[in-house]
Formats: structure tokens, sequence, C-alpha cells
């Protein structure tokens, strides 16, 4: 085991590189990275002359792709167009994007994971093909139109739920959780009822039934067990999706988390905030698939022992 | 695999994501003889299989449909979709005009008939490139093995770490599309290229998956002994082998595309408006002031963005399903 997590640690520092490296030419080599910094008009010539001097960009690539990570090793994610701290700006809100976050998680796992089991252990019945066709329209739907249909009928119409989520309690939050969801219930459902009925058909379970276990015992303990371990991974994986939804589910119920700062961001040209905040993401969400990837490990010993 | 995974009574059959994600599951066992009167390619199978399958026709006729709204929208409108009537700004459904009308008096059915163009096109676009980048590299990652497929999987291993939505956002930022300046095909081709530089690895981590899993076998062992050339085995032996789940997986992430350019032109960053897009509409549409006020602005482009991608992943599904002998 302690094989596999190194191995797993050293495949991951390739990655962390190209991907910073990736971003940051793109940023600041092939793009301007002045955009935006002067509001409508284009920037003054000494403005640029002070920026480029200031971000290192009269050096050579690696040196400034160099000095830019010993930056982000230190937390220093830059300086935006107001003159605060990126990771400040960051530093305030993530408490609540957090929290949405886990509502949400908490809501596909429990919903995602039930769905598929009836559907999984009740195979070509009605609550099968319930499933796998809610599902279907689940994952076609794009988030923002769930999103907004929900804020509409929910919000609007029918008055159950708050329209927006400016405070971020936990209340207020139920929808916005529900909306950001929606997509990987689905595929959690269909992850879980795909791995389940597969495994009702392994010759173990033939065993076990010709032991004699009851069919509780059977699907409970030894199917759903190992059916549940690619479910889990999944959930880790699909927090770049999970981040991305959150964009635009804050956008659209105003909630002042880190996605709502993203949007604004954007809108308003903010290019450091936008990089900032993003480059911060994709190293969360490569953080994160590394731990689920050790923990698949621990999950699944036969992964770790090739 | 060791031994120790029979003592541990697992399935070796189960779902693994990391691994078969990447290689798209389990192929058909093309070479197994099939049963019955006659002999009968899996390709027939799948397409007696399909024809008894409601979906397929349902999601093949939607497909048809919007694939003509998109060629040719003169077709289902006569309204231009670029007259704005301010007096009759976000007037509900009439005779006059179906789906009612928008923020700056345009008409929601003749925009909602001219954005097919733009969604299909930065779908196809973005499925087309990701499936030709896609299969070359990961050809050549499969068939050389070696260094060449180390370097060749850290690349794509490098685009796979940034999802999708935010790379999006990331490149479209750095590389704007101006509203007034940039021609309408030049912000689809872009919207298209990012979508595509960052989804190839998906299909090159197939492809080399079933390359390594054609080469070993006899037949493509025989060919290379007879003197076949290697593009001559790609081509005969190794591509058809792998065509059918590239093609699928091709079929739901166009559906994907679309829904990410979607979203990218609703966060005001994909495609700009004077362009005409569903997601653009649905932007309009969705301040909190305007759901209240014009609740039609949001259905009409909602309902057809949302079919479109229901059809494209519903026939991906379906083909898998038909392709997969175990469902039967």
């Amino acid at each position: 085991m302690g094989k596999y997590i190194i191995r797993r640690l050293l495949q991951m520092i390739p990655v962390i590189i190209g991907v910073t490296f990736i971003i940051y030419v793109a940023v600041f080599a092939l793009g301007d990275p002045t955009i935006g910094r002067c509001g409508e008009r284009a920037c003054p010539a000494g403005y640029i002359a002070k920026f480029r001097a200031d971000y290192n960009l009269d050096k050579p690539l690696i040196v400034q792709y160099l000095l830019y990570m010993g930056n982000l090793v230190q937390g220093d994610l830059g300086t935006n167009f107001f003159g605060n701290k990126v990771i400040d700006e960051l530093a305030a809100r993530w408490p609540v994007t957090l929290k949405l976050g886990t509502m949400a998680v908490i809501i596909e796992s429990v919903i995602g994971i039930t769905a598929g089991v009836l559907a999984g252990i009740r195979r070509g019945k009605f609550i099968d093909n319930l499933v796998t066709v809610s599902t279907l329209f689940l994952i076609s739907i794009p988030i923002f139109v769930i999103g907004s249909f929900s804020q509409l009928i929910f919000g609007v119409s029918l008055g159950w739920f708050p329209v927006t989520a400016t405070q971020g309690t936990t209340y207020q939050l139920i929808m916005p959780a529900f909306v950001l969801a929606s997509a990987s219930l689905a595929y959690i459902a269909r992850l879980m009822r795909a791995n389940l009925s597969d495994n009702l058909r392994a010759d173990y379970v033939r065993t076990a039934k010709a032991k004699g276990l009851s069919n509780a015992r059977t699907v409970g303990v030894h199917t759903l067990r190992n059916s549940l371990i690619p479910v889990i991974t999944f959930i880790g994986i699909d927090i770049g999706a999970l981040m991305g939804g959150a964009l635009v589910t804050e956008r659209i119920f105003n909630v002042n988390g880190i996605g709502n700062f993203l949007y604004r961001s954007i809108t308003q040209k903010d290019g450091a905030s936008v990089v900032g905040t993003i480059v911060c993401l994709v190293l969360i969400y490569l953080l994160v698939n590394l731990i689920v990837d050790i923990l698949y490990g621990f999950l699944d010993p036969r992964i770790s022992h090739d | 695999m060791t031994d120790t995974t029979r003592d541990s009574g697992l399935d070796t059959t189960s779902f693994v994501p990391l691994t078969t994600d990447a290689t798209g599951g389990p192929e058909a066992p093309l070479s197994a003889p099939a049963k019955g009167e006659k002999a009968r390619s899996l390709g027939t199978d799948a397409w007696e299989e399909l024809r008894h399958r409601p979906m397929f026709w349902i999601s093949a006729a939607l497909i048809m449909f919007f694939l003509i709204m998109a060629a040719f929208p003169q077709l289902f409108t006569n309204v231009d979709p670029n007259l704005a009537d301010l007096s009759k700004a976000r007037e509900a459904p009439s005779p006059d005009a179906w789906f009612g009308r928008d923020n700056q008096g345009y008409d929601v059915y003749a925009r909602t008939v001219y954005g097919a163009r733009a969604s299909i096109l930065v779908g196809v676009f973005a499925t087309l490139f990701v499936a030709v980048l896609g299969s070359f590299v990961g050809i050549i990652a499969g068939y050389r093995a070696g260094w060449m497929d180390s370097v060749l999987s850290r690349i794509g291993e490098v685009f796979l770490g940034i999802p999708l939505l935010l790379g999006g956002i990331l490149f479209l930022y750095i590389f704007p599309n101006d509203p007034l300046t940039t021609p309408f095909l030049v912000q689809v081709g872009k919207v298209a290229l990012v979508l595509g530089v960052l989804g190839w690895p998906l299909i090159m981590r197939l492809m080399r998956g079933s390359v390594l899993q054609v080469k070993p076998n006899d037949y493509v062992q025989a060919a290379r002994a007879l003197g076949a050339s290697p593009t001559r085995i790609i081509s005969s032996h190794i591509l058809p082998n792998s065509l059918a789940s590239v093609i699928v997986v091709s079929t739901i992430n166009l559906g994907v595309y679309i829904s990410v350019e979607a979203t990218l032109s609703f966060l005001g960053i994909g495609l700009q408006p004077p362009a005409i897009s569903w997601g653009i509409q649905i932007s309009e549409a969705s301040g909190i002031g305007m759901i209240r006020a014009a609740p039609h602005m949001l259905f009409f482009p909602s309902v057809a963005l949302s079919l479109t991608v229901l059809a494209f992943i519903m026939m991906g599904d379906v083909v898998r399903d038909a392709l997969d002998p175990r469902m039967r």
C-alpha cells in the first residue's frame, strides 16, 4: 500500500506542473495579462511597462514560471483590480460554497444511491424504467435551465423556498443544493444501477445464494458494498463538475460564494481574480482526485497490487 | 490480477471507473461466433436491436429535426430574428408571435429557431476535433507503446486535469470573443476549439485502450507476419474494432458540448450577442425580474436546448446498449 501511495504522489507531480504551466503560458505569454485592468480603455504604455516588470514578464519564460510557482506555493494568487489579494477574497467566501457543496453531495449520495439500488434490484420493472428515464432527463437538462426553472416554480410561483440565498443560511441553500446536486445525482443513480446489476450476476453472488444466504444478506452485504466503491470514487472525481455547477447555481440564486465571485469577476473583466480563482479551483480538483485515488486503493485492494 | 483477487471473493468484472472509463469497458467479443440460423455481424445484431427500440427512433427524429433547423431556419419561420420592436417588448405568446417577445421585442420563436445553428455547430466542430485528434494520438500511443505512450498519456492527463467548464472560462477569458468585431463563425470556432483542446484525451484514452486490447490478437500478429504495413494493420484491423465505442462516446459528448457551450454563453463568456444562441437567450431571460415578468422568454429556448442535448445523449445511450451483448 505504501508503494501505491508513493507512486500516485509521484504521478501527480507532472500533472500539477503541466496544468499550471499550460495556464501560465496561456495567460501570461500567449494572452494579454493586462486585459481589463484599465477598465474599458487600453492600458497606457507606462502602466504596461510597470506591470511587466512587477510580474517578471521581462525575464525568460521558464524563470517567470518558476517565480510564479514560488508565489503560488506561498498562497499568493495575485492581486486584483481593486487592490485586494485574490486569496483573501476567496478566504472570505469559501465557507458558503463549502456548505452548498456539502449539502449537494449529501443530497446526491442519498437520493442517487437509493434510486440506483431500487432500479438495480428490480431490473426491467417499472421502477427501473422510471429511474433510467428520469435520470436521462436530469443529465440532459443543463444546470442553469434547472436552476432558473426551480427558481421560477418553487421560488416565485409556489413560494416554497426563498428566491435568492444572499445570506447563505441552510434553509436558503436547500433549493440551490438540490439544483447543484441534480446532474450528479442522476449519474450516481445510473452508476449504482449498472454496478449492482453487474455484480448480481457475479459468481460470488451465486455462491452466496448456493450457500443458502438470504437475499437481503447477499444484496445488502456482499453486492452493495462492492457496488459502492466506484460510486464513492465518482463522488470524488465529480468535484470538477460540482465546481462548474456551483458557479452557475451561485449566480442564479445570488449566493455570496466563490462561484458568484468568479462570475462577477468575469463580467467586471477582473482578470487577476478570474485566473487566480480558477488556478486555485483546479489545484483543489487535482488534490481531491489524488485523495480519491489513494482512497480507492484502500477500498479496493486489487487496485494497489498491480 | 493476483491470486488475492480470488480469495477476497471480489468479482473481477466489476466496474472499475478509473480504467473502464478510459478504455470504454470490456469490448464486445467480435470474434465470438454468432448463434442462430446464419452468422450475423455485430453491426447487424446491433441494428436488429436498435430497430425495435422506440428511444432510438425518438432521438433520431429529434436529431434530424434540429439538424434541419440549424441548416435551414428559413423553413421554420419567415420572421427576421434581428427585427426588434421595442413597443412590444416582453409580450406574452400570441398568434402574432407564437413564443412571445423578449426584452428587446425580438420574436422568441424566430430566435429559438435561429439559435439552433450556433449550438449544433459548436457541438459538431468540438466533437469532430476531439474524435480526430483523440483517435490519432490514441492510436500512436497504443501502437507505438513504450516512451511515446508514456509521454502522450501524461500530456493527456494534464489536459484532463482541467475541468471542462473552468478551463473553458479561463481560455475564453484570455482569448475573448469581441461582440462587434469577431465574425459568428470565428466565435463558434473558438468555443469549439477550446472544448476540443480540453476534451481530446477522453477519446485518446478510449482509443489507446482498444488498440492495446486488439494488438496482441492472433489475427493482428498474422497480418504483421505477412508483411502488412502499420497503416494497413491500423486501418483494417484496429480501427474497425474501436470505431463503435468512439462513435458512441462522441455522440454523448456532442450533447455535453452543446450543454457546456450554452453554459458558457449563459455566463456571458462564450458566444456574444448579436450572435443568436440559446445560452444567450436563457441568460437574458433569467434575471429575477425577467423571470417574473416574462417566463415565456425562459421557457422556449430552454426546452429547445434541453431537447437537443437529450437527443444526442439518448442516441449514444441506446446505441451503446445495442452494441453491448451483456445487455441482452
